[in-house]
């Protein structure tokens, strides 16, 4: 079956777009092929900096033949109807028809068979419509025809499309189309410097052979794997080892269509600026590898480009020019970095008066000195000194100010880090600095230190608080402000920390660290019922600040369970642990959760959970009976059985017993009292009849079974528990 | 080429470097303006580029325009930041559809072989917030080195450009000085002599720099300025209110230019209020805006003009 090879050849394509095209044009032009009944066997895309490449396999060289019934109207109507029907089908006169009786009458049905067409002409008119409307994220007009609307737009000004179709065994037809003056052919264009000339092609396999030979490497992975294999190379060479980069390699294969790859070096003095910020100097502005010494880990005064070229002279001045460029940005890094260790972190603090953190939320003055009153609250809470955690908090977002960061944004926090050791801080208040805005997601790190601790939470608590304050809440898949992130930092450190805080206390501290509202959105009680839609009458009037704490609890209630899913506990523990009351206490919530689980785990607790469930199973279906619940203590005068008398005692103590284990948070134990009910509830479904004939007998007995099901919740909902 | 004497070599003096990049584009037909007699941040503000690059009509021009950018000023201590600094500008309406083989070739012409250089076509999408303008296009690198801005422009004076122009604009002190091998814009031979005779970049613009940097960020007046903003706010909205003649079937303008140098008088001297730090964060955004608003009036009375209308 023949192939299409499709080739738009244009200006350089920016290096960030080009996977997602090279995707979109496979993606869409396979899929316009199946619905137009031409079912392929294989495609494949590739994308360089000036070409978006295509082909298609096995495609059949005709669609299939389409035969449709087309209803006319009755045996006898009009003439009128009937010419129409004969114009519309194409048939010469009603002999040509075939008549179908139904409930309605007599009707002329027409047969119309559609021949498939050609593939070569469907693609001829799938193709014009695809490279029209095709999904760049940014596209533009250009030339002469610019000037007329409708005019074509892409990524970057087209000049050429190749397009064949045709078998492997004969010469291929050209899919005829042309789209905005472009007209598809078989002609491409080599490498822009090393082979500029025209290139006729015929099939995908001709293809990219010979722009191989006009030094075009077409599969970006084929880059890729050039680059990085001759990186590590020169770098091992010389007994130094690549700062392996994977986003980098991905820009840089999408910035070259023929690899060429060699080192580079700096002064030495330069290595006295931080790696991270040669790395990034070298990296973001000039998209070059770094190399260390193995032995230290350090950076090493050498770095590695990527060439679109083989120059005759071996590529000496293109390494020359590179340096040249490199040491001009290596050494405005190293004015900017000793320019920022001159003055203090402190001393930057009042710039921070004039910058709004959010114009509803103050400035980032304001935020810096309640995050420190929030984290000194906090400080004690995780074990951290007092002192330190403010020292770290007033100091933790100074090097946002900074020259460095200005120009590295990436590197913020970590040159606070340096910048605080420079000043002589200690070391746990300068690791705040780079440590607070951790975790940044949910792989990244979590700080541990006390004092970043402290400082992390009362920064992500603030930002929480105040965003819950001013009603900007993440909503479906909108949360501009990172809100899931931050709730999300907050449990895992917590979790980490493994201690317990009460959030509840801690979220309303940081809400009487803002200030009172706007006018007309004060911090009242009225203001609080309307906001978080409470009836006047629906109970006593709470303040803004007991809401907001109970919404935000109830947030983090949602990013546990996530949490807890994630690191693989059943979910459905963790419903029925969350089905009791709000706990704000998320290290509780998660040994008993852990606790549940290693209880179900053995037969005790295997057992117990079957025996509640057969209680609840019974209790559900004699409540429905009855439509009554079956609440309310039994009647000991009613039991008649010893079953019932050993079961009663023993729910009694279980419950006692559990409820005070659970009181001093010892959740084993408080799983070992529930374990004591087993043998007494399964004595009881053994010898017990519950539906007894005497009514009263009966319901005492659903009471006691209702008992079980109560005694059960000092641990957890058992009813949400699945298995 | 080969008949220049040495010291009109442009890999030899600044100025010979100049001349080469006219000559070049006056091949491919541009007219070769002078600068435009108005203190700008970038060639791109000159009415040749700003306004021209509206309506119909085919425009090819190039030209050299000086650039002030008040906060770029080091004192004459940094070895490429400059407060003023020229441009090499080109605009061609249409965009040829052989613009990127035209940049090479003025490259060729400057001395810079693409044989043995690596010339590369960045991602880099320009907006001028203060003009109303956005384009699409690239930097350009030579080993490494950002030496050209290449634009099709889209939108201009928030008025569509039908058909594009294409933009090219050469930062020359970093060209020349990549060319001539300085690591140092004062140490830049101007004028190609050697000895006595010769007259480095630091000769002509040295002194310049540390005075100005005084100026711009110490002692330029700013209720002056604040006042001379407001004034030429002022002045660019009456001489549009004043161009407009109704004529014919169509409206007219008639001071599209005059209302356009008072747009570039208030954006320079914006800038120079920046760099004295006396605008506030959130000021600064409402000083754009109001440039902005000047400039897309300009541009929408720039294409009732003779020169800027259909037909």
């Amino acid at each position: 079956m023949p192939d299409l090879l499709l080739e738009l050849f244009s200006e350089e394509i920016p290096a960030r777009m080009q996977a997602k095209a090279a995707d979109d044009l496979r993606r869409m032009v396979t899929d316009k092929l199946v619905a137009e009944g031409l079912v392929y066997e294989g495609a494949k895309a590739f994308a360089t900096p000036r070409r978006l490449a295509l082909t298609v396999h096995g495609i059949p060289a005709r669609q299939p033949d389409l035969k449709t019934e087309r209803r006319g109207p009755k045996i006898g109507a009009p003439d009128a109807a009937v010419q129409g029907f004969l114009k519309a089908t194409g048939l010469k006169s009603l002999d040509e028809a075939k008549i179908q009786k139904d409930a309605k009458g007599d009707f002329y049905i027409a047969l119309i068979e559609k021949p498939g067409s050609a593939a070569i002409d469907v693609i001829a008119e799938i193709l014009p419509v695809i490279i029209r409307t095709f999904p760049w994220p940014k596209s533009m007009r250009w030339g002469a025809r610019s000037a007329k609307s409708g005019s074509l737009t892409w990524v970057r000004p087209l000049h050429a499309i190749t397009a064949t179709f045709g078998l492997e065994t004969e010469e291929p037809d050209v899919v005829k189309f042309s789209v905005d003056g472009v007209e598809a052919g078989q002609t491409t264009y080599g490498h822009r410097f090393m082979a500029p000339g025209a290139i006729s092609v015929r099939r995908f396999e001709d293809y990219e052979a010979k722009l191989k030979a006009a030094k075009v490497i077409l599969d970006p992975q084929a880059r890729k794997d050039i680059i990085v294999e001759d990186a590590k190379e020169l770098a091992f060479a010389q007994g130094l080892e690549l700062v392996e980069d994977q986003v980098l390699v991905d820009e840089v294969s999408g910035l070259v269509e023929w690899p060429v790859v060699m080192m580079g070096s700096f002064e030495k003095e330069f290595l006295s600026i931080p790696d991270e910020v040669i790395r990034a100097t070298i990296r973001n502005n000039q998209k070059c590898f770094v190399v260390r010494d193995p032995k230290t880990g350090k950076l090493t005064n050498k770095f590695v480009l990527t060439a679109n070229i083989e120059a005759p002279d071996g590529g000496k001045t293109i390494v020359a020019g590179n340096e040249r460029v490199i040491r001009p940005r290596l050494s405005d890094a190293k004015f900017f970095y000793e320019t920022d260790l001159k003055t203090r972190l402190e001393d930057r603090l009042p710039k921070f008066e004039q910058i709004v953190f959010h114009e509803k939320l103050g400035t980032q003055a304001a935020r810096i000195k309640r995050i420190e009153r929030l984290a000194a609250e906090i400080a004690p809470l995780v074990g951290a000194d007092v002192e330190k955690t403010k020292r770290a908090a007033r100091l933790a977002k100074a090097d946002l100010l900074t020259e460095v960061v200005g120009e590295f944004p990436e590197l913020q926090g970590l040159m606070g880090k340096y910048y605080a050791l420079a000043q002589g801080e200690d070391a746990s208040v300068a690791a705040a600095s780079e440590e607070h805005w951790k975790p940044q997601g949910p792989t990244d790190r979590v700080p541990t230190d006390p004092v970043s601790v402290a400082v992390a939470l009362a920064d992500k608590i603030d930002t929480l608080v105040g965003f819950w304050i001013i009603d900007e809440k993440p909503t479906g898949s909108k949360d501009p402000f990172a809100l899931r992130r931050a709730a999300l930092g907050v449990v895992r450190i917590i979790l980490t920390l493994n201690r317990q805080l009460n959030l509840l206390e801690i979220f309303d501290e940081a809400c009487a660290l803002f200030p009172p509202r706007l006018p007309g959105e004060e911090n009242t009680e009225a203001y609080a019922a309307h906001r978080f839609s409470q009836s006047p009458d629906s109970g006593p009037a709470r303040s803004e600040r007991y809401y907001v704490s109970q919404e935000l609890l109830s947030f983090f209630a949602d990013r546990l369970k996530i949490q807890l899913r994630e690191q693989g506990a059943r979910h459905d523990l963790v419903d029925a642990v969350f089905a009791l009351d709000d706990d704000d206490d998320l290290t509780r919530i998660v040994r008993r959760v852990e606790a549940l689980g290693q209880f179900l785990d053995s037969d005790d607790g295997k057992n117990l959970l079957a025996g509640t469930k057969r209680a609840s199973n019974i209790l559900a279906i004699e409540e429905k009976k009855d439509k009554r619940e079956f609440d309310g203590k039994p009647d000991a005068a009613l039991y008649k059985l010893d079953e019932e008398k050993t079961l009663a005692k023993v729910i009694e103590r279980a419950k006692n017993e559990a409820y005070f284990a659970v009181g001093k948070e010892d959740f084993a134990a408080a799983m070992s009292a529930m374990a004591k009910l087993r043998p007494a509830v399964d004595a009881f479904f053994d010898k017990v009849k519950v539906n007894d004939d005497d009514p009263k007998v009966r319901e005492n007995r659903l009471k006691l079974l209702n008992e079980i099901r109560a005694a059960t919740r000092a641990v957890a909902d058992f009813s949400r528990i699945e298995g | 080429m080969d008949a220049l004497p040495d010291h009109m070599r442009p890999e030899r003096s600044f100025q010979g470097f100049i001349l080469a990049l006219q000559r070049f584009w006056a091949e491919q037909g541009c007219v070769i303006l002078q600068p435009y007699d108005m203190e700008m941040g970038a060639g791109t503000f000159h009415p040749a580029t700003t306004l021209r690059a509206l309506g119909p009509k085919p425009w090819n021009a190039a030209y050299v325009q000086p650039s002030r950018r008040p906060k770029d000023g080091r004192y004459g201590e940094n070895p490429n930041r400059l407060q003023h600094y020229y441009q090499f500008q080109v605009i061609m309406k249409p965009s040829p559809p052989n613009l990127q083989e035209l940049y090479l070739k003025s490259l060729a012409a400057i001395g810079i072989d693409s044989a043995i250089h690596d010339i590369r076509f960045v991602e880099d999408d320009w907006e001028s917030p203060t003009l109303g303008a956005w384009g699409l296009g690239w930097e350009c690198w030579c080993d490494g080195m950002e030496v050209s801005q290449f634009t099709y422009f889209q939108q201009v004076a928030g008025v569509e450009c039908a058909p594009v122009a294409g933009e090219l604009t050469y930062g020359l002190e970093r060209l020349a000085m990549y060319v001539q091998g300085v690591d140092r814009v004062y140490d830049l031979n101007f004028n190609g002599r050697e000895g006595a005779e010769k007259v480095t970049y630091g000769d002509v613009f040295l002194q310049a720099e540390q005075e100005y940097s005084r100026h711009n960020f110490e002692y330029a007046d700013t209720t002056m300025l604040f006042e001379q903003f407001r004034m030429a706010e002022e002045a660019c909205r009456k001489y549009l209110a004043a161009g407009w003649r109704e004529g014919g079937n169509a409206k007219e303008h008639l001071m599209a230019l005059p209302a356009y140098d008072q747009c570039i008088k208030a954006s320079h001297v914006f800038n120079l209020l920046d760099a004295r730090g006396v605008i506030s964060v959130t000021e600064r955004q409402s000083y754009i805006a109001r440039v902005r608003d000047l400039a897309k009036a300009c541009g929408e009375a720039w294409i009732h003009t003779e020169t800027g209308r259909a037909v």
